[in-house]
């Protein structure tokens, strides 16, 4: 099989279509398509307008708490030595998004796109949520800017994810338990899209992945991409080089794309993006690459998991917000030219870094980058120790709290 | 000329539009959906749009959802849809058979492979609603090869900048969603519909079909005066949802009253 050639840069996609590679596209119903086309068109004039960027790192650096910490995890880089071959080990730095305002990365995204619906003079917001941290964000800048917001929510997840219901109710947001389907995360983006076709003249889609119609996929990553930019320069800041591998767990990918993309180009860098492997690969998981199939499903071409006859299978994962059938459309494309590896992790080994982590360091991670940790664990030991790995932090784990005392059987 | 193009050309010359009839394929059983597409030609059905289930129908409303999931969860497959299709065309040579559905069980085995599959079960078109005209390439090239109409949506929010855009590629019928939404619930004002309809036969010269929200035979003849074809669906899905297997007799009593209806809309009383 011939390696596709490796483009003059991995940034320039995707094409003015929406294409990554084979991947990505608008496959949406014509009433949505116009609106589509009108987003894009809005995006593209944001995208070009410096007092939209102002606005933008105005609200991240003062609302949102940005940047945030580039932070030399000391203690578990020895944890980790201790049992690695002689001169193995290496460095473990991470990317502390889960500090930011609402405690996840999701809130970058949602201040992009809030912006840019009020630009577009859209009155009303919707949102699907999995575990309810893209609700809450959303939620958020609903609040502080003034606008009605209903989120979708399986309500299988509305029942798993109590307090960050409450928390969107505070807020001020409407959250609409979905009962169609098997009343999880795709259900709920379902949902979310027969509301935005139903409402086209006033709503604006807050998508909280990747994923979607084009822009969706494009807009998400650059308005993430802020994890990576600070992170570049920070690292080239502290430690004069660029980290040697960057490690991010995956469900659609927004916290991945944002911490690579600004990398793509850097040839010696090379990235590590980790799906969820629930109960494992061989059983129920929520791993598009490593156990699905390229199809069509919200709006985008990616991979995923799907029986022979494309019918959706449900994912599983401990974490909600990795809980997707899906995977956004650049990672797809990434995976196929063979410029981002992709490895998984299961509950339990994501579980295991989860208390790894706040022993070692005094951090409590979401459930979400215990993935990515649980991949830093064994790659850390197959490294040298002047080596560095620069992981995603992506979110904070006060919410994963019940299901982690649940699962390693403690009563609270 | 093809079935489509027949039909639509045989209504036409008798003064009245043809009654396009849908069904989820597999609702309640894979046997029980014969019976009731012969159920719809009886009562007067001049097409028929066969539903492929999808597990994510997200332009669909609560009935066509709920036909999706029965359907699916007694285990239709979609080599049972071709041979619900092939078994209909042995039966019905003349009728019109459009499968409707979404793209990614479409696509699963390769956009060749379901043109082929489909053209073989004697299917005359495909109406496919989340693969638009910017994305025609995962779809329409194959279709065509295999000589089969790829039917295009247009919808209130198409302007006339965008119109020609749906329409190039498209052909059977132009079928016009008169709804910005879901299926089944609310019907568009008459005068939309009405505006929509001149505005796009301004247009096109393929034969422009109307659905969404339609019910009520009185509903079907407004439409029916204006539009080239009404397109009945969550209704029918009702009527299968409420009476299962036993399904065939009310389908075809309903049908009957909206096939009466189409068939005297554009009589002028004297």
């Amino acid at each position: 099989m011939n390696a596709p050639l490796a483009p003059n840069s991995y940034r320039a996609q995707p094409d003015e279509r929406g294409h990554f590679g084979d991947f990505g596209g608008r496959y949406v119903a014509e009433t949505l398509m116009p609106l589509v086309l009108e987003l894009d068109e809005a995006y593209r004039a944001a995208k070009a307008d410096p007092a939209f960027k102002a606005q933008f790192d105005d609200l991240l650096e003062h609302y949102v708490g940005r940047p945030s910490p580039l932070y030399y995890a000391e203690r578990l880089t020895e944890a980790l030595r201790e049992s690695a071959p002689e001169g193995m080990g290496a460095q473990i730095w991470f990317k502390r998004d889960e500090l930011n305002h609402t405690g996840a990365h999701k809130i970058n995204n949602c201040i992009g796109q809030i912006l840019l619906a009020i630009r577009m003079g859209k009155t009303r917001i919707i949102a699907e949520t999995g575990a309810g941290q893209h609700g809450v964000a959303t939620a958020t800048v609903c609040a502080r800017f003034g606008l009605p917001c209903v989120i979708y929510m399986g309500a299988k997840d509305v029942e798993r994810q109590a307090p960050n219901v409450f928390r969107m109710k505070l807020l001020g947001a409407e959250v609409r338990p979905v009962t169609s389907g098997a009343h999880t995360l795709k259900d709920a983006m379902n949902e979310g899209m027969r509301d935005w076709v139903a409402n086209v003249h006033d709503t604006f889609y807050i998508i909280g992945t990747a994923a979607g119609p084009h822009p969706y996929p494009e807009m998400v990553r650059d308005f993430q991409s802020v994890i990576g930019t600070e992170a570049r320069a920070q690292m080239l800041a502290r430690t004069g080089r660029l980290p040697d591998m960057l490690v991010a767990a995956i469900g659609g990918g927004s916290n991945a794309i944002g911490l690579f993309h600004p990398f793509l180009d850097d040839a010696d860098v090379q990235m590590l993006g980790v799906e969820a492997a629930g109960h494992g690969l061989d059983k129920q998981h929520a791993a598009s690459l490593a156990g699905g199939f390229p199809g069509v499903l919200h709006g985008n071409k990616t991979y995923l998991l799907q029986d022979e006859d494309g019918q959706i299978t449900e994912a599983h994962s401990i974490s909600a917000g990795l809980d997707y059938p899906g995977i956004g459309p650049e990672h797809a494309w990434l995976r196929d030219i063979g410029r981002v590896q992709y490895d998984s992790a299961t509950d339990t080994e994501a579980l295991d870094a989860f208390q790894l982590l706040c022993r070692t360091e005094g951090i409590i991670p979401a459930l979400e980058p215990s993935h990515a940790i649980a991949t830093v664990t064994k790659k850390a030991r197959e490294m040298r120790q002047d080596q560095i790995i620069l992981a995603n932090l992506c979110g904070r784990g006060d919410k994963d709290i019940f299901t982690v005392a649940e699962a390693l059987g403690v009563a609270i | 000329m093809s079935r489509l193009a027949a039909t639509f050309a045989r209504t036409a010359a008798s003064g009245r539009a043809a009654l396009v009839a849908f069904v989820t394929a597999g609702d309640p059983t894979t046997d029980a959906t014969g019976p009731i597409l012969d159920a719809l030609v009886a009562g007067g059905a001049d097409a028929i749009e066969l539903g492929m289930p999808f597990t994510d129908p997200m332009a669909d409303g609560p009935a066509i959802q709920a036909a999706n999931i029965r359907s699916l969860a007694q285990g239709t497959r979609t080599a049972d849809i071709l041979a619900i299709a092939t078994a209909f065309r042995a039966r019905h040579p003349d009728v019109p058979l459009v499968l409707m559905g979404y793209g990614n069980p479409m696509l699963r085995r390769g956009a060749d492979w379901f043109a082929e599959a489909a053209a073989k079960a004697g299917v005359d078109g495909v109406i496919c609603v989340d693969v638009p005209p910017e994305e025609d390439d995962a779809l329409g090239p194959q279709l065509r090869a295999a000589g089969i109409d790829l039917i295009r949506l247009a919808t209130p929010t198409t302007d006339a900048a965008r119109l020609p855009t749906v329409l190039d590629g498209a052909s059977g019928f132009l079928y016009y969603v008169s709804v910005a939404g879901i299926t089944g619930l609310q019907q568009a004002q008459q005068g939309s519909i009405e505006d929509a309809v001149a505005r796009l036969k301004a247009q096109t010269d393929i034969p422009v079909a109307v659905g969404f929200g339609i019910r009520t035979p009185e509903q079907a003849a407004n439409v029916a005066r204006v539009a080239d074809g009404v397109v009945v669906g969550s209704a029918i899905v009702e009527l299968v949802a409420q009476h299962g297997t036993a399904a065939a007799e009310p389908v075809r009593a309903y049908i009957k009253s909206l096939a009466d209806a189409v068939a005297s809309a554009r009589k002028v009383p004297a």
